[in-house]
């Protein structure tokens, strides 16, 4: 205890003070040395988070009976509002934040190590592992939160390094504008974030989580005692404020309709998308509604139902537009919006405890495998783009044999996230599919359809790249394979993605011994009778993939022009963004700045001026008097004389 | 001597050297200015260390440093200073402002020693108006500290620069003369029975607390007190009583933005809280929906004006009004974590948007342009200045790890503590100004700095020289020390806010 205790703040305190020292002089370094340095960093931090999570998982010494215990390794008082409501920096260590800890350093050391391939010889090699570094610092702060507001802290500043690196190519508009979207985007989602903060701390008077997360008797006693009974508008105030805490994490998680931002995000350069638009800032929505599970779960069960709902849309309409891009990088946004999807469906559906709670479990499971191969796809995705200098489909075809490496480690990550056993993919997406069938029989259906889908879009994209034949102009430069450091992160998270599916498959490892929604361990068994039919879906999904893209035939155009019109809405994204860019530009700019800008000037300004012009003209009139005229002050004189005089005399 | 007389008597002293110095010798002046800012910097450090270490020893006097000297007999008017934590870090902001002001000032080439010496006198007003705790050196000190404006405005300025200087120096007296009416009305109507008026504004505080609680007549609060807040909010960009802001800040040089944004608009909610609220808790509690109507709108308003603006000034004249609506819309929220997040505001948008105008004065200086619309790509041309506006940018965004976060957050929590629904429903509604900040924020960072470059001749420009480098760092400095290490700040502003807090209902 004491010693993780010690050890801890390094996990903040390094990748602070390498964003510090690679920001500050990183222009007086070699490229290869700020490389190397952020590299090296990174790898002590991610042996830390290491060492953390295998002490905390194995030592025992955190553990009760099969429970899992919390354990505060520090807290820091950072900010004082009142006598309850404190917000500290501190460090958090269960099995969720545990779990995150080992995700966040492998990919994040992954992409650091694949990065210095990728971005050598760039502009700015120095100020991408400074941001690097700086989004490093901010994930496993938001996940190692002590307190709600730490992760908000925290959670702003992962947005505005997701910021920094989508317009890394600041000269380009697209870049710029990119960014310029997913931070106003997710910046509007936080909003909400910080509302429903306010409210519930506002009854509960606590950040903390210790207090929000305790379930006593079924109920979370602090929300229950304080919130429960109080409505606004007829709703509950509990369910207002925990559905405005998910909007906020539906804005990082891009869930519809505040997806918009992440297939835009590709703009960055990809080793910042594998980590940051891929892996882990998009699972923080994920992740704030496990941290708040029990809240959901026991105070407002209602807004579940809803998460599930909004996620099982979300899978589904991602799926849909990810079957008609042509853009390698946009399949795999939208395959991303469609598979955190799934794990916000796999919490929607869970309940508390045991074997009740195998959504919650399946969906951290999820998160964990998808990291792994979804970082793996972007990563190959960028070997691709660096060896045929182009995202498009139509500049790729036959290169499995130019880049072999790329090629089986794409594949298995294809086989993962399409749900073929015995991959890492298989089991998690089955377990959210037995979950789902528990609880809601629609979004099993939907999800069941996605499943298929999934394998269909990732194998198109597969045999588009690797098959099909090549580009009409064949190649300006022959493809080659990328170096070392960019195919040692794909080798390294291929064989992650089949050594967990193969010891669970052999049944050597379970996940649920590790992170359960209440988080003691249970037993749970492979469902074959919905394990078969998911393998069943994924296969056809493969076949007709197969199918269609083999070869190049006319088949795929004869597919389109059977479902013209579908087609061409999916492949504009059914349009949303043009919606968003009309609310904008023609509601927003137009009708409510404008107006403003326009009321400010003339009417409260011109109010102003008018003061000044009537003073001005009231002096130019009354000037006339002081006319100069000894003759004229003498009448006046006299005449009031008289009057006065009059007036006297009367009265 | 009392060391608060020294803020007064430091840039005394500069003027009388700056005065008999030729004004041809521009380095000398400007060295002269420097080591006299410095000077004035540490002095407020020193201060605040003295400050917090004998908060430790003493924590029940409201006021610490309190010195008092009669000055006109026949109504009791005194010289009498004396500071609590919100004037110290007030002081703190100013000698930071001025400080980083003079070396932005160090490309002005002018009319320098004249330049200088109207600075000074109006440096002199900012810091008299803090240390002072009588209402009438107060307003005389407040009075000193706008005159210059008129003059720096109007001979060192740019563009429609008489205009704009007029219409700043007739709104601001129209807000004066409202508050001369405010003030001697406390003065009179707080005149316990049977003894001498005062204008020492603890007196004051406890006569007026001694004449409720005797049940005497305090409805002349209700008169006096909204004519003191607008005198004072109309300093502090009230709506509707903010349109001098953009006209003046766009036409001031560049220190003088810097200083009247940063510091000056500082004495508007200063006076809002020290002389108003405090004197008159009463009217204050009844009234303040009122103003948070008003002060809400400000938020919002300044924000969604802010988004159309071509003229980088106008948009930072109306993120000012946004922000500092937010100063008095946290005040008027009357409980203790609301009003620390208010002070913190004041200090926070003083170096941020102080930050800002410096900056724009670098661009302005090099491109001879602030249209947004003639600029773009400028990061690759001047990477220091436009890395320093990125910042400028994300502390004024409200990014953690800068001051503006700690302040918004400090006053959304606060303020969402109020039991009543109005209350709430305007912090919400405040909430969103988070939002739309982000929104023209990047759009001028989008415009100007990103993107591809726009004007050819551009590509030659420099990138900051030392004196700029060493005003923007500074200012990013204080910045970030405030927002990764607020605590001690807060702390320290909450123990003043508390003297004041405990007159309200909900106070603490």
């Amino acid at each position: 205890m004491e010693q993780l205790a010690s050890l801890a703040p390094y996990v903040l305190i390094l990748p602070l003070c390498m964003f510090l020292i690679l920001g500050l002089f990183g222009k007086k370094m070699c490229p290869k040395v700020s490389g190397i340095l952020g590299t090296t960093v990174f790898g002590i931090v991610s042996v830390l988070c290491y060492y953390i999570a295998f002490k905390y998982f194995f030592s025992g010494d955190y553990q009760i009976g099969d429970t899992f215990q919390k354990v505060t390794l520090f807290n820091m008082e950072w900010l004082r509002m009142n006598q309850n409501l404190v917000i500290s920096i501190g460090f958090l260590l269960d099995p969720l934040s545990a779990i995150m800890l080992i995700v966040i350093s492998t990919v994040s050391l992954m992409v650091h190590i694949y990065s210095m391939g990728y971005m050598h010889g760039e502009g700015g090699f120095q100020r991408f592992y400074a941001i690097l570094s700086l989004f490093s610092f901010a994930m496993l702060g938001l996940v190692v939160a002590t307190n709600i507001f730490q992760m908000y802290i925290f959670w702003e500043l992962v947005g505005v390094s997701s910021f920094l690196l989508i317009s890394f190519y600041y000269f380009k508009h697209s870049a710029v504008r990119a960014a310029k979207k997913a931070f106003i985007v997710t910046r509007f989602a936080d909003m909400f974030f910080l509302i429903g903060i306010l409210i519930l701390s506002y009854y509960t008077k606590t950040f903390d989580f210790g207090p929000l997360t305790q379930v006593t008797d079924g109920h979370v006693e602090i929300v229950n005692s304080t919130m429960s009974g109080v409505t606004l508008l007829g709703f509950p105030i509990i369910s207002i404020a925990v559905f405005l805490i998910f909007l906020g994490g539906a804005g990082k998680s891009a869930m519809f309709p505040l997806h918009i931002w992440l297939p835009d995000a590709m703009e960055g350069p990809t080793p910042a998308s594998a980590l940051i638009h891929a892996a882990t800032m998009v699972v923080a929505g994920v992740y704030l509604v496990a941290r708040l599970f029990p809240i959901y779960s026991f105070e407002a069960p209602h807004v579940l139902e809803i998460i599930a709902y909004i996620g099982a849309f979300t899978s589904i309409f991602a799926a849909v537009i990810a079957c008609a891009q042509t853009d390698i990088k946009r399949v795999l946004a939208f395959s991303t919006i469609s598979q955190i999807a799934y794990m916000m469906v796999a919490l929607g559906v869970s309940g508390y405890g045991g074997v009740d709670g195998l959504g919650y479990t399946a969906s951290m499971w999820h998160l964990f495998t998808h990291a792994m191969f979804k970082a793996l796809l972007f990563m190959a995705a960028g070997a691709i783009i660096h060896a045929v200098h182009s995202n498009e489909m139509d500049a790729m075809g036959n290169l499995r044999k130019k880049l072999p490496i790329t090629h089986i480690t794409f594949l298995i990550a294809c086989l993962a996230i399409a749900g073929i056993p015995p991959f890492s993919g298989f089991f998690s997406k089955d377990e959210i599919l037995v979950a789902a069938f528990e609880t809601n029989k629609w979004v099993f259906a939907v999800e069941y359809f996605v499943a298929g889908l999934t394998a269909f879009y990732m194998f198109r994209l597969y045999y588009r790249i690797f098959w099909f034949g090549e580009p009409e102009n064949g190649y300006e430069h022959e493809p080659h394979e990328a170096p070392l450091n960019m195919t040692f992160p794909l080798m390294f998270l291929a064989a992650v993605t089949v050594i967990t599916g193969i010891s669970w498959a052999f049944g050597k490892f379970s996940f649920t011994e590790f992170i359960s929604s209440d988080y003691s361990s249970y037993e749970i068994h492979t469902h074959w009778n919905i394990a078969l039919p998911s393998i069943g879906a994924g296969l056809v999904g493969i076949l007709i993939a197969t199918f269609l893209y083999l070869e190049k035939t006319g088949r795929p155009n004869k597919a389109v022009s059977y479902i013209k019109k579908p087609y061409i809405w999916a492949y504009n994204k059914f349009y949303i963004d043009e919606i968003y860019l009309y609310v904008t530009n023609n509601i927003i700019f137009q009708r409510i700045c404008q107006p403003i800008a326009w009321f400010d000037r003339h009417i409260i300004d011109g109010f102003m001026n008018l003061l000044s012009w009537v003073t001005n003209k009231t002096s130019e009139e009354t000037k006339e008097v002081q006319s100069g005229y000894v003759q004229q002050y003498a009448w006046v004189f006299i005449m009031g004389v008289i009057t006065i005089v009059l007036l006297s005399i009367n009265l | 001597m009392n060391i608060l007389s020294l803020f007064v008597i430091i840039p005394l002293v500069m003027m009388a050297v700056i005065f008999c110095v030729n004004g041809e010798k521009k380095s000398l002046i400007r060295t002269i200015m420097s080591i006299g800012g410095f000077a004035l910097l540490c002095t407020s450090a020193y201060l605040t260390i003295q400050f917090l270490e004998l908060r430790q020893i003493d924590s029940t006097s409201e006021f610490l440093f309190t010195e008092s000297a009669m000055w006109y007999e026949r109504f009791n008017i005194h010289y009498s200073v004396g500071v609590d934590g919100i004037s110290v870090a007030m002081l703190l902001l100013s000698s930071i402002v001025v400080i980083t002001g003079v070396f932005v000032s160090y490309a002005m080439e002018e009319k320098v020693k004249e330049y200088f010496l109207w600075f000074l006198m109006l440096s002199i007003g900012v810091y008299g108006f803090f240390i002072s705790l009588d209402l009438f050196t107060m307003f005389l000190f407040y009075e000193v500290a706008l005159i210059p404006m008129y003059l720096l405005i109007g001979l060192w300025g740019s563009g429609k620069k008489e205009y704009s200087a007029m219409k700043l120096t007739l709104m601001l007296m129209g807000g004066s003369a409202f508050l001369m009416v405010g003030i001697f009305g406390i003065y009179y109507n707080s005149i316990p029975e049977g003894s001498e008026g005062t204008f020492n504004i603890q007196e004051i505080a406890a006569n007026v607390q001694a004449l409720k609680a005797n049940g005497g007549d305090i409805s002349w609060e209700y008169i006096f007190f909204p004519l003191t807040f607008v005198g004072f909010g109309v300093l502090g960009a009230m709506f509707p009583f903010h349109t001098w802001s953009p006209d003046g800040h766009a036409s001031a040089p560049t220190a003088v933005s810097m200083l009247h944004a940063g510091v000056l608009m500082k004495l508007g909610g200063y006076g809002c809280f020290r002389v108003a609220m405090y004197l008159m808790p009463d009217a204050a509690q009844d009234l303040a929906w009122i103003f948070i109507i008003l002060t809400g709108i400000s938020v919002v308003y300044g924000a969604f004006s802010a988004c159309v603006q071509n003229d980088l000034k106008y948009i930072n004249a109306y993120s000012s009004v946004s922000h500092c609506g937010l100063v008095l819309f946290a005040l008027l929220m009357m409980n203790k974590t609301a009003m620390t997040g208010a002070i913190l505001q004041m200090v926070s948008h003083g170096l941020m948007t102080a930050l800002f105008f410096a900056l724009i004065g670098m661009i302005y200086g090099r491109t001879h342009t602030r249209d947004i619309r003639e600029m773009g790509g400028l990061m690759k041309i001047m990477p220091i200045l436009c890395v320093c506006y990125v910042i400028a940018g994300l502390a004024s965004l409200g990014l953690p790890g800068l001051s503006g976060f700690v302040a918004e957050m400090t006053i959304f929590v606060g303020a969402f503590q109020h039991p009543d629904l109005f209350h709430r429903v305007f912090v919400i509604l405040g909430c969103s100004s988070i939002v739309i900040t982000a929104v023209y924020i990047l759009r001028v960072v989008g415009k100007i700095l990103m993107g591809p470059v726009q004007d050819k001749h551009h590509e030659t420009l420099t990138d900051a020289v030392w004196y700029e480098k060493v005003a923007a760092f500074g200012l990013i400095a204080a910045i970030a020390a405030i927002g990764m290490a607020p605590l001690w700040l807060s702390n320290m502003i909450g123990g003043g806010i508390e003297n004041i807090a405990k007159l309200f209902t909900y106070g603490l």
